[in-house]
């Protein structure tokens, strides 16, 4: 919200007094400032259409450019009433008024003074504040710096700093803001009590080296990254990623500069000789949302994956509201489409899919022990698989004697020829095609579970002896077939021929016998053969429903049945053969899916024993004279034949069992996505208004904005890199990064940015009311080689920090925001603290840090919309049921609702900051989600455990465990009457009792009274739920 | 999503501040120029103050006289085929099988159906004419025919997006990119909320028994950088109706009453201590979350419900039917919620649409009509909007030979209520059903439409983010007047 005229003129006329102004120079003069005063009046009302974007520019009027203002006279310096400007917004003719009325902007008549007495005092721009570098402002010697600026600002308005906060205060402040959880009791009063000098800095020390403070630090982290366990579109199904929240918290623990930290997860991979923790920090490149929705377009996503990441670099680094850019040049700040699209241009290197699931990721083994067992499989398999492929001359005489049997049964099977139906129906209406092979294919939708195929032939003639059908593969069946069961099977359950003659006779035909390139064994209990074997098609007593031919597992290659005709059939002009392929199995659609029917007149193409039908590729080769064949179809051969050599049988076991074992052990190895670059980037184009259709658009370059590039020419290469960008974020030449992230860091220490926005440093954004401090964290921050811990120490330690969260009548009067920091801030904690706070207050918190994420308790039923597949959450146990917040799962489209009803946004897109809300539904989770519950009875029982037996020592300890202190009188009487109560209604109905004290997984105490613990357990309830349990003040 | 340039809380601070606790006396001149113009002249200095923390919404007075006080939003998941449903297309039939012509297809956005042959693919079902106004629709339609006079049917619906979760994003929120307000939050952010213990915004979903039931994120009813207060409550079938709506086991209603007036009691006294304004919203938020244990549960008691509204709709008591959410939508209505949202799945017909459309009607062909007709018994119709609307339609060609593909080039929508035109049809797709061609409609004019009849001009009905004035329409928008009484 843009700072109102009515309180700037306020606050200007009191800022006539004084002259902290070091850092703005020239205007300690009480004039009307350019970026203070009138760049957001003009950027709100009037650069929409007269500003920097040209495609949407009326009237050729440009505002935002001194220089072409005052070519048109929009502004004359020093004579307003000249200025057409003045003449507009003045204007009683709605045709003439500016901003125009049907553009719902309308300035105040304080707006237009100001800005005719900013042409009266010449119009003077200035650059807009954020686009300088930041300047150190002078700071008295042995002055805390930050309080030194900080009272400056207040002296001027008339405040003074709040009272210092109590210690219990401040120690409960520290601890949540430095590592997250509340301080013991014992922690509290040891800091109460401690009445040393070095009390607070020792504690400040011990927290910044609390492996926890990473943990603390990495939540407003994770949620500017968009960091998620979740793709985000559609199915938003899982991906390896949490290696790098990990990532995240241990560079914070170890303090790795901002630079660094930066470099790392930009370009990590690009880094030489990178190691596996900046692979990892490479993740952050893979953090946006993908999809795997059916009919995505690859070039949509394209576009889709661009923007986003152009949007996070302006909002992780620059606190630039880029994305405008995407369709148009930026209406408010200098952003070109081209810079937009060039910013882009820096990922095209990032190996990817596009659209679909993506790649399991890199290993990231948690121990050398596991890095060392994965390179153990990797050479143990390489070693069997170098034997395999060795030359094997041992084998050379078996490899002859397969190879004839190759070409025999390649032979034999020219003994057949196919036939070529002159119809086939379904009885059931499937759709049958005859193929140009004369083979017969089952498609479309429809998918009966019996069906008979009735297939007529005709220009048959001569002799027949045998009748097969070859049941064949086919990409459209599932598992390619034959069949159209599911897993590529059918059961074939009768075989009837009748031969029709000219004259109008019909003849059964009648078989001798059958046989098959297979027969199933598997799944035959129910069947009286035992087997799915060729013989049944022709037992016409056999049961449909439980006999046939079948051939699971050989699917997805071509089988046949042979039948030998009793009587040889001799064809004459007219004849016609009718065959009728009965499927009566009757469950699982068993029909046929690709098949071709063939007849001999050879009796030796009816040998007893039919081989295993080679692939046709193999049974190809086979027919090739072996003088004809090339290389590779001799190796094709060869590798055929190794893998049914007999001789080689135990090496391809042991294959096959060190490829399992190497899945399995890799299973257990965590993954993560990271960035992979390409050495062939994907084109990037400039697309006109955001459109993916066109690709017509201009082809660009990595490249920085042009409006940041100024003096920068050291980053000119022929090919910029991600490393560049990185680089180039954290040059000290950049005016925003530094600015950027210590508006955010003291954010999370002040409860509120020194600029408000923290994600619009643009033109748009709210200007810093204490620039000069915000300047001086900054250039602190990256003249200590960007050392965050020492930032943060500079934060706590100050004054300004101390102080306490009530304001003071007047300057509730004076500054009811608390803009200048007259008093401390005070919020709800986030939601991953409001549940660290619960499980540390009651015990349960387990203080494991790292690991894949983890699932506590959630209702059931909550994933119901999820599909693709359909989910259930499975809630973690043991330890990981009491893990800290920031390691709960992130489902994108359906976050844990507790997380989302205090404020955790769903990180599909950067979030620099949260929203913070008071709504019902936090009081239902504190109530009732089975964790607070669960907290609840658990710090009962520690309460009767160790709380002594007499009611108040129990109450005060309680507090104590809480809150780190005591309970006043009236939380005594409370608690007390509260009680009483629940134990008379506990003690009349003792199975409520001990529904309580069992929500959850955790175990009680062995010897506690459930009625007992059930009563306390309300007490605690309330604990929780108090406003002060949830509030860092 | 981001938070929002407005600050509630602060806004909550300074109006105690300067209303409540006027003893640190403070005139109103400061108090504008806290909240900004707009904000002043809206939520605070026009709005009646809330008794107990209700929200009295931003726009006051209304920019346009209020025709519609609450909408029924009835979502068809997964992209209803128009071509079997409200748009009948002789031509397409008489080319059934032929390849489709490619003027009508050029350039345009293909899903699954990309690379593949595109033949025209003609209407699965026969179409009727219904009403004083003789709109043709789809036979298996015949309950919404027989309130075709209540219904306006736009058939020059298009839509940016052709893949579900973009689609669904951008009808609920006018933008493909997550974190934008949906419609629902929109309205109760612009109208406040009016039920006394109910959210103002609430989502029924059901499944449909085709299996086809694409999923759907809880994006589509969130605040997203509105306050949390403004997000969507998703009414549950199963288990608690609202998530952590029971108490825990073992605990009685009054044991529970007694647990918040201790949480409450003792964060009064802290008040006095630490002058926090939060502390009174929180302890208004508590009443709030026990008034709803207890409303909501009576809300989903529709076994109350006469035998003739039951068999009206065709549903029993906790069926989970559709038909059961159109009962439910009516009794939120009732009570004063703002906006009603149901998602019913299972439109997707990629394969099997005559089959498949034929099960959906049997789904929600009596249900629309037993809430008009219920509704307007009980004199609701007038002020309540309902819409009927997929993410998008279906392509005029066939997939796989008896399906269709996702189509946002033109498709049908409904309207009904609330100072709808009834018995009129508005706008046209060419003569296959391709293109909207006459009357185009987009999903901004749609939204701009909806909030007209809820009083307000879509353009005036803004919040700053990240420097810009975020509106449901984007910087588009036109309300489609002649479809408004």
């Amino acid at each position: 919200m843009p700072v109102p005229l009515v309180l700037r003129l306020c606050l200007l006329s009191v800022l006539l007094n004084i002259s902290f102004c070091s850092v703005l120079g020239a205007a300690a003069k009480p004039s009307i400032s350019y970026n203070r005063d009138v760049r957001q009046i003009l950027s709100d009302n009037c650069f929409y259409c007269h500003g920097p974007d040209a495609s949407h520019r009326k009237a050729k009027m440009r505002l935002d450019v001194r220089e072409e203002a005052l070519k048109k006279e929009a502004f004359v310096p020093g004579k307003p009433d000249k200025s057409e400007v003045v003449r507009r917004i003045f204007s009683a003719d709605p045709e003439e008024l500016m901003p125009p009325p049907d553009s719902n902007k309308k300035l105040s008549p304080a707006q237009k003074e100001l800005l005719k007495r900013w042409i009266a005092e010449g119009s003077t721009y200035e650059g807009h504040w954020a686009y300088q570098l930041p300047v150190r402002p002078a700071i008295p010697a042995k002055s805390n710096p930050i309080d030194y600026l900080v009272q400056q600002r207040l002296k001027s308005i008339g405040l003074v700093p709040a009272a210092e906060a109590d210690r219990r205060t401040l120690v409960r402040r520290l601890y949540l803001d430095l590592i997250g959880v509340p301080p013991k009791p014992e922690e509290v009063d040891g800091f109460v009590q401690n009445k040393s000098l070095n009390a607070y800095p020792e504690l400040i020390e011990k927290l910044l080296a609390s492996p926890h403070y990473g943990e603390r630090r990495a939540i407003a982290w994770l949620d500017v990254v968009r960091f998620a366990d979740t793709i985000g579109y559609h199915s938003d199904t899982g991906r390896n990623i949490w290696p790098y929240r990990d990532y995240v918290i241990r560079s914070f623990n170890e303090n790795k500069p901002f630079d660094v930290f930066t470099r790392e997860q930009l370009a990590g991979d690009l880094l030489p000789n990178s190691t596996l923790d900046q692979k990892v920090a490479s993740a952050f490149n893979r953090l946006l949302l993908s999809t795997e929705e059916g009919g995505a377009q690859a070039k949509d996503y394209e576009a889709r994956m661009l923007t986003d990441r152009v949007r996070a670099i302006g909002a992780v680094w620059l606190g630039q509201t880029i994305g405008c850019a995407q369709c148009h040049d930026h209406k408010f700040d200098p952003i070109t489409s081209h810079d937009f699209y060039s910013m882009g241009a820096f990922f095209a290197d990032i190996k990817e899919p596009i659209i679909g699931a993506r790649e399991p990721g890199m290993f990231v083994p948690k121990d050398q022990a596991q890095a060392d067992e994965l390179v153990k499989w990797e050479s143990k398999l390489t070693g069997l698989e170098a034997q395999y492929n060795g030359p094997h001359p041992e084998l050379k005489d078996s490899f002859a004697t397969w190879e004839r049997e190759q070409t025999s049964a390649v032979e034999r099977d020219r003994l057949w020829a196919a036939l070529t139906p002159s119809s086939a129906e379904s009885a059931e209406g499937v759709k049958l095609d005859i193929k140009s092979d004369q083979s017969i294919l089952a498609s479309g939708k429809k998918k009966p579970e019996k069906d008979t195929y009735a297939i007529t032939l005709t220009n048959l003639s001569g002799v027949v002896r045998g009748l097969r059908i070859e049941a064949l593969p086919d990409d459209s069946l599932p598992a390619k077939g034959p069949g159209r069961a599911n897993n590529g099977n059918f059961v074939l359950t009768r075989i009837r021929a009748v031969v029709q003659h000219g004259d109008g006779t019909t003849e059964p035909v009648s078989f001798h016998s059958a046989r098959a390139s297979f027969e199933q064994s598997v799944a035959a209990e129910s069947n009286p053969y035992k087997l799915w074997s060729a013989a049944s098609v022709l037992d016409a007593n056999a049961r449909e429903d439980s006999t046939g031919w079948a051939i699971l597992p050989e699917v997805a290659r071509r089988q046949q049945l042979q039948l030998e005709i009793e009587t040889p059939l001799e064809f004459k002009t007219g004849d016609t053969l009718k065959i009728e392929l009965v499927q009566n199995h009757g469950h699982g659609s068993h029909t046929l899916g690709h098949f071709r029917l063939g007849a001999t007149s050879n009796p030796e193409a009816l040998t007893n024993k039919i081989p295993v039908s080679p692939t046709k590729e193999i049974a190809d080769i086979a027919a090739l004279a072996p003088e004809k064949r090339n290389q590779a179809q001799k190796d094709k051969l060869w590798d055929e034949y190794k893998k049914q050599a007999t001789e080689l049988m135990s090496l391809r076991q042991e294959i096959a069992g060190a490829k399992k074992s190497k899945t399995d052990f890799e299973a257990t190895v965590p993954r993560c996505l990271v960035s992979v670059s390409e050495p062939n980037p994907r084109t990037v184009r400039i697309l006109p208004r955001g459109n993916f259709l066109v690709e017509t658009g201009e082809k660009v370059k990595p490249a920085f904005p042009g409006y940041l590039k100024a003096s920068w020419q050291k980053y000119e290469k022929p090919q910029l890199t991600r490393l560049d960008l990185a680089d180039w974020l954290i040059a000290k030449e950049n005016p925003l990064t530094a600015r950027v992230t210590m508006n955010r860091l003291w954010k999370e220490f002040f409860g509120a940015g020194l600029a408000k926005s923290l994600d619009d440093f643009g033109a748009q954004g709210e200007s810093p009311k204490n620039q000069a401090l915000l300047d001086w964290l900054s250039c602190e921050f990256m003249e200590s080689e960007w050392d965050l811990k020492h930032m943060v120490k500079l934060l706590v330690t100050s004054r300004t920090y101390r102080q306490s969260s009530v304001m003071s009548g007047k300057a509730l009067a004076v500054d009811p925001q608390n803009r200048e920091f007259s008093a401390q801030g005070r919020w709800r904690l986030e939601a991953e603290l409001v549940r660290d706070n619960a499980l540390a207050i009651s015990g349960l918190l387990v203080e494991k840090i790292g690991g894949p994420s983890v699932k506590p308790y959630q209702p059931d039923g909550y994933w119901e919309n999820l599909n693709f597949p359909v989910r259930t959450w499975e809630k973690s146990t043991g330890d990981d049921q009491y893990r800290r917040g920031i390691y709960t799962w992130w489902q994108r489209s359906y976050l844990h609702p507790s997380m989302v009803a205090f404020d955790a946004p769903t990180r599909e897109e950067c979030v620099a900051e949260r929203n913070r809300s008071n709504i019902p539904q936090q009081a239902l989770a504190l109530l009732n989600d089975p964790s607070y519950v669960e907290a609840s009875r658990a710090l009962a029982a520690r309460v009767i455990q160790f709380g002594g037996k007499e009611m108040s020592t129990r109450i005060n300890w309680a507090w104590k465990q809480a809150l780190g202190r005591l309970p006043r009188t009236d939380e005594i009487k409370i608690s007390r009457d509260l009680v009483g109560r629940q134990l008379a209604e506990y003690y009349s109905d003792p199975e409520a009792a001990k529904l309580v004290i069992h929500v959850g997984l955790a175990p009680n105490p062995d010897g506690i009274d459930p009625v007992e613990l059930a009563a306390w357990t309300s007490v605690c309830r309330v604990i929780l739920n108090l406003h002060e349990t949830v509030t860092r003040n | 999503m981001s938070s929002p340039h407005i600050y509630f809380a602060d806004e909550k601070t300074s109006r105690r501040v300067f209303l409540g606790r006027a003893a640190h006396g403070v005139g109103k001149i400061a108090l504008a120029s806290l909240l900004g113009p707009s904000l002043l002249s809206n939520a605070v200095a026009a709005a009646p103050r809330a008794a107990n923390d209700k929200w009295p919404g931003v726009v006051h007075p209304p920019h346009f006289p209020i025709k519609a006080k609450r909408v029924i939003w009835l979502t068809m998941a997964g992209g209803p085929s128009h071509l079997e449903t409200f748009d009948y297309k002789p031509k397409l039939a008489a080319m059934h099988g032929q390849p489709m012509p490619e003027s009508f297809t050029a350039g345009k956005q293909i899903a699954q159906l990309q690379g593949a042959k595109l033949l025209c693919f003609g209407p699965q079902h026969k179409f009727k004419k219904f009403g004083k106004s003789q709109a043709e629709i789809c036979e298996l339609f015949p309950q919404i025919g027989s309130v075709m006079d209540d219904i306006c049917l736009i058939r020059s619906m298009t839509t940016e997006a052709i893949n579900h979760d973009p689609a669904h994003m951008f009808m609920n929120t006018g933008s493909q990119i997550a974190g934008r307000p949906s419609m629902g939050s929109w309205a109760v952010y612009g109208l406040g909320c009016e039920a006394e213990d109910l959210p103002g915004f609430v989502v029924l979903t059901s499944l449909g028994k085709g299996g086809q039931n694409q999923p759907i994120a809880a994006r589509q009813w969130a605040a997203g950088l509105l306050p949390s207060r403004f997000q969507g409550v998703h009414l549950r079938g199963k288990g608690d109706p609202v998530l952590y709506l029971g108490n825990p086991p073992g605990v009685t209603r009054s044991q529970q009453r007694d647990v918040i007036d201790a949480v409450n009691k003792i964060n009064t006294r802290y008040d006095a201590v630490a002058d926090d304004p939060e502390i009174a919203t929180r302890i208004a938020q508590y009443e709030m979350a026990f008034k709803m244990q207890a409303s909501v549960p009576e809300l989903m008691e529709t076994k109350k419900e006469s035998q003739k509204t039951l068999d009206l709709y065709g549903c029993q008591p906790g069926d989970g039917s559709f038909a059961s959410n159109c009962l439910l939508a009516r009794r939120l209505a009732e009570r004063g919620v703002r906006f009603i949202q149901l998602y019913h799945k299972d439109w997707d017909h990629h394969g099997g649409v005559k089959d498949g459309i034929a099960l959906k009607a049997a789904e929600v062909d009596r249900a629309c009509m037993a809430l008009i007709t219920d509704l307007k018994q009980r004199g609701m119709l007038d002020d309540t909007l309902i819409v009927w609307a997929g993410e998008f339609g279906r392509t005029p060609m066939s997939q796989g030979g008896d399906g269709r593909d996702h189509h946002n080039a033109g498709f049908s929508v409904w309207l009904a209520g609330g100072g709808v035109k009834g018995g009129t049809v508005f706008g046209a797709t060419d003569e296959l059903g391709y293109s909207a061609v006459e009357n185009v409609v987009d999903v901004h004019d749609l939204h701009a439409t909806m909030l007209k009849l809820l009083g307000v001009e879509h353009t005036r009905l803004s919040i700053k983010f990240q420097g810009l004035d975020i509106r449901l329409t984007g910087i588009a928008g036109k309300a489609i007047d002649p479809v408004i009484a």
